[in-house]
Formats: C-alpha cells, structure tokens, sequence
C-alpha cells in the first residue's frame, strides 16, 4: 500500500506550492466530500422541489434522529437488535471453529460434513426463513436461529480450509517433541490457523447484521429493521432515514469492534506490524 | 482464500469412477433424506412440522407445472441484472480509484461510510423512492453488490506488480494503455473474489426483498406458500432456490476458471 503512491502518473515532481495545495486536498478533501453531500442534500431539500416524502431535509432527519435516540426506543430497538445478532454471531462461531477444526482433523466428520458446507455455502439461507418461523415461532428463538444458521457455512467452510492449511512441519515438530493431542491443538493449530479464522468471522459478521434486519423487516415485533419498516409502511420517511443512520451507525461499531478485537489477538503476527487498509 | 474452493475430483481416465467418487462424496445428502423420509413417515415428527421428503418432491413436481419457471426467472433475471450492473461499475470504480489520486481522495470517504452498514436496512428506502416494482429490487442489490467489487477491484489494482508497470512504460505505453493491458489484467484474479462475495449477497437480497416486498419471484412465492400452510411447496421452492444459488456458484467457478485459463 505504501508503493502505491508512487505509481499514481500525476506525482511528476510538484513544485513546493502544488505540493502544499496537494497536501491540503488530500487531508481536507475526505471531509470536505461528505460535509459537501450533507449540504447538498440540505440545500437541495430546502429551496429545491423536492417531494419532503422522497427526501426529507438533513436537519429534519437529525432532530429526528436525536428524539428518538433521547427517548431511549432507539436504544432499546438497537439493544435487541444487536443481542439478537451479537448472540448468533457468538453460536455461529463456536459451532463454526469446532466443526470445521473437526472436519480438518476427523475423516468421519469431514465426510459428512463436506457435501452439506459445499452446497450450503454458496445457498441463500435467508430462503428458509419461513420455514424456521414455522419451527420456532416468531419471537427471540427463532431469529436468532436464522441469523446463526446463515452465518455460520461461511465460518466453517473458513476454519477447515485454514486448518488444513496449517504447515505439516510444524504438526510434526510439535508431535516429535510429545506435544498431546489437546496441546496440539490450543497451542499450535489455533494460533496457526487464527488469522484465517478471524477473516472468516469478519465476512460472517456483516452476514449476520444483514440478516437480522431482514428477520425483524419480516417476523415484526421490536428492533431496529422492524421499526424502519414499520416507519416505512405508515409512510413516515423521517424515520425510515433516522432508523438507516443509527443501523449505519450500529454496523460501523460492530464491526470496528471486530477489527480491533483482531488486532488485539494477532499482535503477535506480521500482519499488524503492517499497514492494513480495510477499504 | 476467502471461499474454499470444494469441487468434486477430476479425474480424466474414465466416467464411471468418476461418477462412484461423486456418489461417495455426496451420499450423506442420501442419507439425510432416508433419514428424513424415515422418521416422518415413521411419525416420530408431526407432518404439520416437517412435512415427506417423498411429499416434498412431489409438491415440487405440480408447481413446476405451475408458476415455478415464472417466479424463477423473475428472480433471476433481477438479480443477474443487478449483479452484472455493479461488476462494471464497480470495477471501473475500484480501478480507477487506485489509479488517479483524486478519484480516491473524493471518492473513498463515501465508500468508507457505506461499507460497514447493512444493505438489507435500504429495503424500507427503496420502497419509499422506487416503490415495490422490479426496479427498487434491482437498486437494491445493485447497491449491496457494488461495495464489495469496489472495495476488491481497489485493493487489486494497488496490489499490482510496480515492475510490470515500470517495464510497459518503458517500453512507451501510453496511459491508458497500461492501465488496459497491465493493471486490469493483473488485478482481475482478485476482483473475482469480490465478484464471488458480491454473487452470494446478491443471492441473499434478492430472496430477503422479494419475501418484503414483492408480488412476484421465488422469495415472493416462499413467504405466498408458507402464509398459505403450504409447507411442503414451501419447502419445495426452498430447496429449489437454494440449489438455484449452488449452481450459480459452481458456474462462476466454471467462466472464473476459464476468463483465468491464462494464469498459473
């Protein structure tokens, strides 16, 4: 990443002026895109003909934004929302890890495991949803049911590919040295596999906030996808934005959380020395 | 990396072992189903909650007759429209980011907002703007796929070899012609992968907006048969668009392998 810059054609030696107003553009130039956009969007809602139903002002959206959020139904809507998808994300990774180190290490399990993962990866889950309606009724249960199920082929499908990645050499060293099975594993395959790992859970996280939303959007009740469709069918397009602010508000920390949690665990690894970008 | 790539052992020499290997690989499929035959027919498990496989196919059998095909193709038809929408556009995006500073500079704050939020929270946006026809269902998951190939497309082409830039322009390549013979090229390999990601969400918003908001698809005929206490159409239109998105799957591997017949 840091080559990059080199390769961009327009950096042909700047004078001092063109390289200050350049350094200017690139540390002002990110915000001044979305204060552009916020103010836009105002202007245009303001003075512009535009239908407040389609588009309503900014400032209508923040005041919105800030009653709901003050009136704590928003925090409680994100509270169940994120419980929901936290507590599937949590079931999907354990019963993700576990099988798929099995399905690497056990030949029975693998056998019987390898066609389902093959055909249910690449599946939409979200399909069955009203068939776990069906099973498990409308409320917590069944929800939380869905959103672990479609997460968690992704999860195993990462974990036997990263543990059967794990170099032979250093399953052998440690065998050669009277490493038991249980040592093996906490304390060569998991930490050789964990990189890997973490990158699967990182793709399932995202899974798992998409569908809850879909979950709330179609069995109802309370959170934070139903109460935007809810929003959305009583045509009140205030809160269809405010409610997308605080889900794009709920995804970025939750998924933040993850990149620091994989930072925090990796600091051992070369990859952290490096500079990651994520976009 | 991302997506193990599990495809069933080639073997040249002739059909019929390869066929035995196919059939071990996928008899606990078999086996499930027996199992599951077994204990409905056996009562063990009420048919009100999961209804005969042997109930199941034939249920499958009379809406083929039907509507199958119809909401099939609808569905597909929006999600492949969507789909090939943002691989151009969102390859032409992460590329040229990568390439021109400034397009990167404007263009990644945005980017940077989106990527983390949930696409499936723009189903109640799309009913507002678009309304509930075809063309909010495809902006949908236009917008759901385009991120991930945005975000692939840019970090490939950044990735590119520096010597193989150096070298074409040594040898006096213009421009643009670096940009199409080298630069695409080589980051193609990895804009695949994102166009892998892309193809399993468009999957799922595709079912997950049809089952919201639709009157047609297969998404709209599960929620139609399952509201109804059809189950075992239900189930039946399940499995069809599950095995729907496993084979588009195993045809991205197929046209990847060829458009990457070049590579090692």
């Amino acid at each position: 990443m840091a080559g990059a810059q080199e390769t961009v054609p327009n950096d042909r030696k700047p004078s001092s002026m063109r390289a200050i107003g350049g350094r200017l553009f690139e540390t002002v130039g990110p915000y001044s895109v979305i204060v552009g956009i916020i103010v836009l969007w105002e202007a245009s809602a303001q003075w512009g003909d535009i239908d407040p139903f389609l588009l309503p002002a900014f400032s209508t959206v923040m005041s919105r934004f800030f009653a709901d959020l003050f009136s704590g139904k928003m925090l409680m809507n994100a509270g169940l929302t994120l419980w929901r998808a936290l507590t599937a994300f949590g079931i999907a990774g354990l019963l993700g890890v576990t099988l798929g180190i099995l399905m690497a290490r056990t030949v029975p399990v693998r056998w019987f495991f390898d066609p389902i993962v093959s055909i249910g990866l690449p599946a939409p889950k979200i399909a069955l949803l009203p068939i776990f309606m069906l099973w498990f009724g409308l409320f917590d249960a069944a929800k939380i049911m869905m959103v672990a199920f479609s997460a968690s082929f992704q999860i195993i499908a990462t974990t036997w590919a990263a543990t059967r990645a794990v170099e032979k050499e250093l399953i052998w060293s440690a065998r050669s040295l009277g490493a038991t099975d249980r040592q093996l594993l906490w304390q060569v395959i998991l930490p050789a596999a964990l990189p890997q790992i973490l990158t699967g859970l990182q793709i399932a996280l995202p899974i798992c906030m998409i569908v809850v939303l879909v979950t709330e959007m179609v069995m109802g009740g309370e959170g934070l996808g139903s109460a935007m469709l809810r929003a959305s069918r009583f045509a009140d397009s205030p809160g269809v934005f405010s409610g997308i602010l605080s889900i794009g508000i709920a995804g970025f920390l939750v998924i933040k959380s993850l990149e620091i949690v994989r930072r925090r665990l990796l600091s051992w690894h070369q990859e952290v020395a490096q500079d990651r970008a994520t976009v | 990396m991302i997506f193990p790539v599990i495809v069933p052992v080639s073997l040249s020499d002739c059909g019929s072992t390869q066929m035995a290997l196919v059939l071990r690989r996928y008899s606990p499929l078999l086996l499930i189903v027996i199992v599951w035959e077994a204990v409905t027919r056996g009562g063990l498990i009420d048919e009100l909650f999961l209804p005969m496989f042997s109930d199941v196919v034939i249920a499958f059998w009379e809406i083929l007759q039907e509507d199958l095909l119809y909401h099939v193709g609808r569905s597909v038809a929006r999600g492949f429209t969507a789909l090939a929408c943002a691989i151009v556009f969102g390859a032409s995006i992460g590329v040229l980011m990568a390439w021109y500073k400034p397009v990167r500079i404007l263009v990644k704050p945005v980017i940077q907002c989106f990527y983390p939020m949930p696409k499936s929270a723009l189903i109640p946006l799309a009913i507002i703007w678009i309304g509930l026809g075809d063309a909010s269902k495809i902006t949908l998951i236009f917008i759901g796929c385009l991120l991930p190939v945005v975000v692939s497309a840019f970090n490939a082409a950044r990735g590119v070899d520096e010597v193989l830039i150096w070298s074409a322009r040594s040898m006096g390549a213009t421009e643009g012609e670096v940009l199409r013979e080298i630069v695409v090229p080589a980051a193609l390999p990895e804009i695949l992968h994102g166009v892998r990601v892309a193809l399993a969400l468009s999957f799922i918003l595709m079912v997950s907006s049809e089952l919201i908001i639709a009157n047609d698809g297969i998404g709209f005929l599960i929620g139609f048969l399952g509201e109804g206490g059809d189950f075992k159409g239900m189930f039946a239109c399940a499995i069809t668009i599950a095995s729907i998105g496993f084979c588009a799957d195993r045809l991205y591997l197929y046209v990847s392998g060829r458009i990457l017949s070049w590579q090692e």
